[in-house]
Parts: structure tokens; C-alpha cells; sequence
């Protein structure tokens, strides 16, 4: 009996002994050189893994940062100007501050200013409403609602206002990564800059349809009037396919674009009330009899807002 | 025992209510908008702008590449705009708007109604015909048909299957075809045959249509090469690889065509269309359109210029019905709603269904309860529950690898499931995001 158990534990213990000899000069032989830095940049990193930087996750990122010669591609839009420099620290390279990015929804065709003229009853995602048709309402650029954004999204930044129907986002939350970006398949979303107190002014509108046709669909949608091109001091403002852009980089939120827009579709978010209200107001009405609505398509006549159809895939 | 395809395979109610109507021709229309891209491939571009006068047969928009067809005008008068209408892809597209003014046709078309049984024209002028009349496939994929009769060198094709199943529940334009314009449309075979060089075609036609194929049966007998088949009721027998497997008892192998096993698939309605277009000189544009519907008054089947706004055809058959929840484009299976009754009539509308709201509503979803029913009816042995969730999840390279791109979109495995799943929309999904990264590897 006892011998059987001697003869087991000197056995094991030789194979043991002998296995880890060969298992220190294999390990020896095939040793992977990893640069230390690697661990050291991924350490600073936000671990999100969320993708925004275009890298397989933060250890991705670190990786191709250690081998870059040049930073200036890579930035980690949740960590931020801080995150990246640290990291320019430790691999001794220099990093230039990029200005801070926020997602901005560019529709605001909630129920009320866009009618519905269908009902849609399929699978519930955006992506297959806009392989099917062009959604419940008039408009075929806009917002289907259905929130694919908003699962998405790994910061909970963006919710669906119940009211309105279309996705709001929370400055605070928002790290800019892009996955809204991406998820959305009629490119309501954009990556805008940062301003101060969270301050934006942007065109809440992608409907490139003539003017006529667009305000048909939506009351509050951009017509390509040209009335905010004519009163921007600052050249920031283009129109094309009659859709207005302000770019963000030239705009300098005096606010005057958001005063002649006839349909309201430029919008101002997060500043102080204004001290004449009441005068911009009826700035707003006299402009809009001025305006010339756009060119007005025959083809909307024949639009049929009357038969109201069901929807199905 | 009847032919049929193995594997897999759905019977929905049929519901021909519209088996027995006598093909009618629907008066014209005021306007027309004919869509330049009908078919599948690049879209055709328009050779006519506002103000030009067009005949009935005039060429409209030009075919952009070989994957592409030449659209022509199905009425004549006045171009008014090229303009974005909706159409029945659910989107505002491209369109030439034609006011009618009176019925004047291209004095190259021969409007005699006499059968013209003499082939004239050789194999490659029968495909240029062809590709010049702007001919696709009529049974709903509008696969433009002069790339299927093009056979690449070192492929062999030994057989032509004409395909009569009509097996999508309430359509019957292609029933009625192969009853009133039989000789036609065995003429149209020839000349298939002929372009394709082979001596047998076979025409497969589902069981519930016997008066179609004894009518075929008694005229084929002067038509040689010619044979009728007829087949269990088995929905998607008209799936091209479903028909072959059933007919001939060939496999076509994934991700490979018809061609790979030495045939060639023609919808009844296209070897019609070839007929029209080789012996009379007449391109495509109109085509039969079965207007159908449980609480439909009059359920028909119309000759339909192209272009026709679907309100007209409603019209014809008594109106809309007033406990409507939806109007198909297309069969009950593989249809697709319409969000606008304006859309215009292209030459892939076989159908316009007219659903009640009581038939229309999709079923509640629940949770997936592996029963594998969607398993056993999917004709092409996928496993749709596991496509669905792998396509929710966005797992892509597993798509791949579990043949998504096979999915031939029947709809069998959403209508048989119980828990109202809705799989086919998913798997669509996937395939789509499947066959991009597929394009993008070979670019």
C-alpha cells in the first residue's frame, strides 16, 4: 500500500520536474518581446472599448499609438485632449488638443409638425424600416424613431423623447464616439463641435427635397430659402440641394440665422432667453410672408395624404 | 405522385379569387410616371426631358451597362418633367411624367393580332431584340432577360424551364395568360429555345390550375420540344432552384446559378413578352396585373400600360374596399406593402392585393420557443431562428458561414412561426450587411 504511494509522488514529481525544465527553454525559445509601454498607455485609457477611436478597443489603440511615428491621427474621443495627452507624455511624442465633439440629432419632425400618413407594424428598428420604405410620415430623409441609436449608444447618452418621438442627447453623457453615427441609416446624427455651456445652433433638418415638397411633409423642415445665407456676417452658412449647412468651425452663435429661418428649422440650444423677444418674434412673422416657400413642384399635388395604408415588409 | 421539390415547403390558403376573370384592358390613364429603374442592375438613364412628344413604344430611357434594360413609353403625349416620384419601392425616385394624349403607336409595332409562328430572326438577333425591347423577368425579380439568354462560353445549357407555377396565393395574371394567349406564349418558348440552342423545355404548372395544363397539354403537341408538367401545390415551387429541383431533379449548388446545371428559368409572362417583342416588334410596356382581394368587388385581372397609378386599377374593380388595412404590391408571401395608392405600375407588379384589416395584422411577437417549424418549411434548408438572432446581434461573419446569402426571401419560416417572429425581416437585414462586406472583399 505504502509503496504504491510512494511510487506515484516520485513519479508525478519527476514528470512535473522534467515538464517545467522543457517549459522554461521552450518559453525561452518563443518568448514575445511586448512593449511595455503598451500596458502602460492602455492603463490611462477610458477601457471603454466602445470603438469611437476606429481601433479594435482601447488595447488596439494603444497598440497602434506605440508604433505610430505621429499622433495626430489618433484621438480618444471619450478620454479627450487630457486622455491623449498623458499618453503623448509617456511615449514622448507631442499631441495637438482637438476640439471636444458632441452628437447632435438633425430632425425635429416630431407628430405634431409632421404628419403621419401610414402605420408601420413590422420588426422594430430603424435600419429595417429604411430597407423597407421611406416611413410613416411624408418625409424620407428624417427620423424613423425607433431608437436604434439609442441601443446603440454605450454611455446612455441619447433617449427617445416620448412626446416628440425622436432621440434626444445628453451633452454630459455623449463622449462623441461615433456609434450613433454609424447606427443611423438616414444620417440624422452629427459630430459637432463643443461649444461653451454646451451653446449649438445647427440646421435640425436633412430633407433635400425642392422646398415645396419639403415643407409639404413637414412644417418645420429646411426649405433652401437662402434667408439665413443672406444675414450670416460670417460666411458660415452654405445651401445645397436646398438644404442649409452652418459649418461649425466658421459659426460664431450671434443667432441671427435662428431669427429668419421661416420654418424654424435652425435651432439654438442652451442660451440665455433673449431680452426683446417679442420683437424677434414678429421679425420671424414678417420674414416668413417675404420668404418665397421655394419652387413648388406639381408632383405634390398628386401626393395623396388621404389614403392612409398600412405598412408591412 | 406529383413532382415537387424535398425539402421544406408551405401551403397557404390559395384564395384565386380572381382565377376566372377574362383578361381586360384598362382604359388609359391622364398622366402617366414611368420609373427608369424597373429592373435589377444599373438604373437606365432618361433620353427624353419636358416638352418632347413621345409614342406608344418610343425608347425613353436608355439601358446603362449589360445588367440593365431600356425603358419605353407606354402612352403617347407630352413629356411634362422627369421628376422624383414615390414608387412602389417605398422611396421618391426618378420618373418621366407623361401627360396622354390620344393612343398613337411607333409604326414599327405590328398591331395585328394574327399568331406569327415563323422564327425569322437568328439566335443573336433574337438576343438583340430582346435586349433592345427592354424585356426583364415578368414573375417579379425583373432579372433583365437578355443577360440569362446570354450564355457565357464553355457553359452548356440543355434545358429551358418555363416557369407557370404561379405558386404566390391570389395571383393569377400568369393562370390567365396560359389561357388566353397559350399559342403566343408556346411561340415565345421557340424563340427561347432557339436563342439558347437547346430542344426541351419544360413547363412546370401547379395542380391547382387543371384547365391551364390541359390547354397547354392539347396545343404542345405542335410545338416540338415542348412539354408540360404538371406539379403538387407546394409554395415556393416558383423559386428558380425549387422549379429545377422539382422539374429535373438538379441541385444548384449555393451561391452558383441556374446556368451551373445546364439551365435557363423563364417566367410564362416573359416568354409572352419575348413573343410580342421578336415577332411583332413590340417592346415592353404593359403587362398583366391581377387586382385581388377577399372583400375586393370585382377581382380581375387588367392589361396595364406601365406607368398606370394603382388608384385606376382600384377603381376598375370596384373601388376600395372600406375595411382595408393594406395594399400589397405583389403576392400575400413575398408582396410588400404600399405606403401610397399613386405608386405607378412597373413591370415587376404582377399583383396588387387588397388585404383586410382582420388578414393583415401581424401576429403578436413572443419569445422563440425552438420548435424548429421555421427548420422544416425553409425550401433551402437554412435555419432562419438561428439567421434571425445572429442577424439582430449583428454577427456577420457567422451569417456567412451559415448561408445566409441562400435566403431566397420566401417568407415561408414568418408565416409558419408561432411565436410571430418577425425572421424574414432580419434575415433580410443580414443579407444585405452580408452582401456588402462580400462586395467590398472584392474590390
Amino acid at each position: 500500500m505504502s509503496t504504491t504511494i510512494l511510487f506515484t509522488v516520485i513519479s508525478l514529481s519527476a514528470i512535473g520536474s522534467i515538464a517545467a525544465i522543457i517549459l522554461y527553454f521552450v518559453a525561452q525559445k518563443f518568448k514575445v518581446y511586448e512593449d511595455p509601454r503598451i500596458d502602460q498607455v492602455e492603463e490611462i485609457l477610458p477601457a471603454a472599448n466602445c470603438g469611437g477611436c476606429g481601433y479594435p478597443g482601447c488595447r488596439g489603440f494603444a497598440e497602434a499609438m506605440v508604433k505610430a511615428d505621429d499622433l495626430s491621427p489618433f484621438y480618444c474621443p471619450v478620454g479627450g485632449n487630457e486622455t491623449m495627452t498623458q499618453a503623448a507624455e509617456i511615449l514622448g511624442k507631442a499631441v495637438e488638443a482637438k476640439d471636444p465633439l458632441v452628437a447632435v440629432i438633425r430632425c425635429s419632425g416630431s407628430p405634431e409638425h409632421r404628419k403621419r400618413v401610414n402605420t408601420y407594424d413590422g420588426a422594430s428598428t430603424c435600419v429595417i424600416v429604411s430597407g423597407l420604405y421611406s416611413g410613416e410620415t411624408g418625409c424620407q430623409y428624417g427620423c424613423h424613431g425607433l431608437g436604434d441609436c439609442v441601443d446603440v449608444c454605450d454611455f446612455e447618452a441619447i433617449y427617445m423623447d416620448e412626446e416628440t418621438g425622436l432621440p434626444v442627447v445628453i451633452d454630459d453623457n455623449c463622449t462623441a464616439c461615433g456609434a450613433c453615427v454609424k447606427e443611423c441609416p438616414n444620417d440624422i446624427i452629427e459630430l459637432r463641435k463643443k461649444n461653451k455651456k454646451d451653446r449649438k445652433i445647427f440646421v435640425s433638418c436633412v430633407n433635400i427635397d425642392k422646398g415645396g415638397i419639403a415643407k409639404k411633409a413637414c412644417e418645420v423642415a429646411c426649405i433652401g430659402c437662402k434667408a439665413c445665407v443672406k444675414v450670416c456676417a460670417y460666411d458660415a452658412i452654405t445651401v445645397e440641394n436646398f438644404l442649409a449647412y452652418i459649418d461649425p468651425n466658421l459659426c460664431k452663435l450671434c443667432r441671427k440665422c435662428v431669427d429668419v429661418c421661416p420654418t424654424n428649422s435652425i435651432l439654438e440650444i442652451n442660451f440665455p432667453p433673449r431680452k426683446v423677444k417679442v420683437e424677434a418674434t414678429e421679425t420671424v412673422e414678417t420674414k416668413k410672408v417675404e420668404t418665397p416657400v421655394g419652387p413648388t413642384g406639381e408632383n405634390e399635388k398628386k401626393e395623396n395624404d388621404n389614403n392612409i395604408i398600412n405598412q408591412e415588409g | 405522385m406529383l413532382k415537387t421539390f424535398p425539402k421544406g415547403g408551405v401551403h397557404p390558403a390559395e384564395g384565386k379569387y380572381s382565377a376566372n376573370s377574362v383578361i381586360e384592358k384598362l382604359s388609359l390613364p391622364k398622366t402617366v410616371s414611368i420609373p427608369i429603374a424597373q429592373h435589377i442592375g444599373a438604373p437606365s438613364k432618361a433620353i427624353v426631358a419636358k416638352g418632347d412628344k413621345v409614342k406608344v413604344g418610343d425608347k425613353i430611357a436608355e439601358s446603362t451597362g449589360f445588367v440593365s434594360a431600356n425603358i419605353h413609353s407606354s402612352v403617347s403625349g407630352t413629356v411634362v418633367k422627369v421628376d422624383k416620384v414615390l414608387d412602389s419601392t417605398g422611396y421618391k425616385r426618378p420618373c418621366v411624367i407623361i401627360d396622354v394624349e390620344g393612343d398613337e403607336w411607333n409604326e414599327s409595332i405590328d398591331r395585328s393580332i394574327e399568331l406569327k409562328k415563323e422564327i425569322s430572326l437568328t439566335d443573336k438577333e433574337i438576343i438583340q431584340r430582346i435586349n433592345e425591347s427592354g424585356i426583364v423577368g415578368l414573375g417579379g425579380a425583373t432579372f433583365p432577360s437578355h443577360v440569362k439568354l446570354s450564355v457565357p462560353d464553355g457553359k452548356k445549357i440543355d434545358v429551358l424551364i418555363i416557369n407557370g407555377v404561379e405558386c404566390e396565393p391570389y395571383l393569377t395574371s400568369d393562370h390567365r395568360l396560359m389561357l388566353e394567349k397559350a399559342k403566343e406564349m408556346l411561340v415565345g418558348i421557340q424563340i427561347i429555345m432557339k436563342a439558347l440552342s437547346v430542344n426541351l423545355a419544360l413547363i412546370g404548372i401547379e395542380n391547382n390550375k387543371p384547365d391551364a395544363i390541359s390547354h397547354l397539354q392539347n396545343l404542345v403537341k405542335d410545338y416540338p420540344g415542348v412539354e408540360v408538367h404538371a406539379l403538387k401545390v407546394q409554395y415556393p415551387q416558383g423559386g428558380e432552384k425549387q422549379l429545377i429541383k422539382a422539374l429535373i431533379n438538379r441541385e444548384v449548388p449555393s451561391g452558383a446559378l441556374p446556368l451551373n446545371v445546364g439551365a435557363v428559368v423563364h417566367n410564362v409572362g416573359t416568354a409572352f413578352a419575348v413573343y410580342e417583342a421578336v415577332q411583332k416588334n413590340k417592346p415592353l410596356f404593359e403587362r398583366i396585373v391581377t387586382l385581388t382581394g377577399k372583400s375586393v368587388k370585382k377581382p380581375s385581372n387588367f392589361m396595364v400600360r406601365i406607368g398606370t397609378p394603382v388608384t385606376e386599377l382600384i377603381e376598375a374593380a370596384g373601388g376600395l374596399p372600406e375595411d382595408t388595412g393594406k395594399v400589397i404590391n405583389g403576392g400575400p408571401m413575398m408582396g410588400k406593402a404600399l405606403n401610397s395608392l399613386e405608386v405607378p405600375v412597373v413591370k415587376g407588379t404582377s399583383g396588387i392585393l387588397i388585404m383586410p384589416v382582420v388578414l393583415s395584422a401581424r401576429k403578436k411577437e413572443s419569445d422563440c420557443i425552438r420548435c424548429a417549424k421555421c427548420v422544416s418549411v425553409c425550401p433551402q434548408g437554412l435555419e432562419p431562428f438561428l439567421l434571425n438572432k445572429l442577424a439582430q446581434l449583428g454577427k456577420n461573419d457567422k451569417l456567412e458561414t451559415n448561408a445566409v446569402m441562400d435566403c431566397i426571401e420566401c417568407g415561408s419560416c414568418s408565416y409558419t412561426c408561432p411565436a410571430g417572429l418577425p425572421l424574414l425581416d432580419y434575415i433580410r437585414l443580414g443579407k444585405s450587411k452580408v452582401s456588402q462586406i462580400i462586395r467590398s472583399r472584392k474590390q
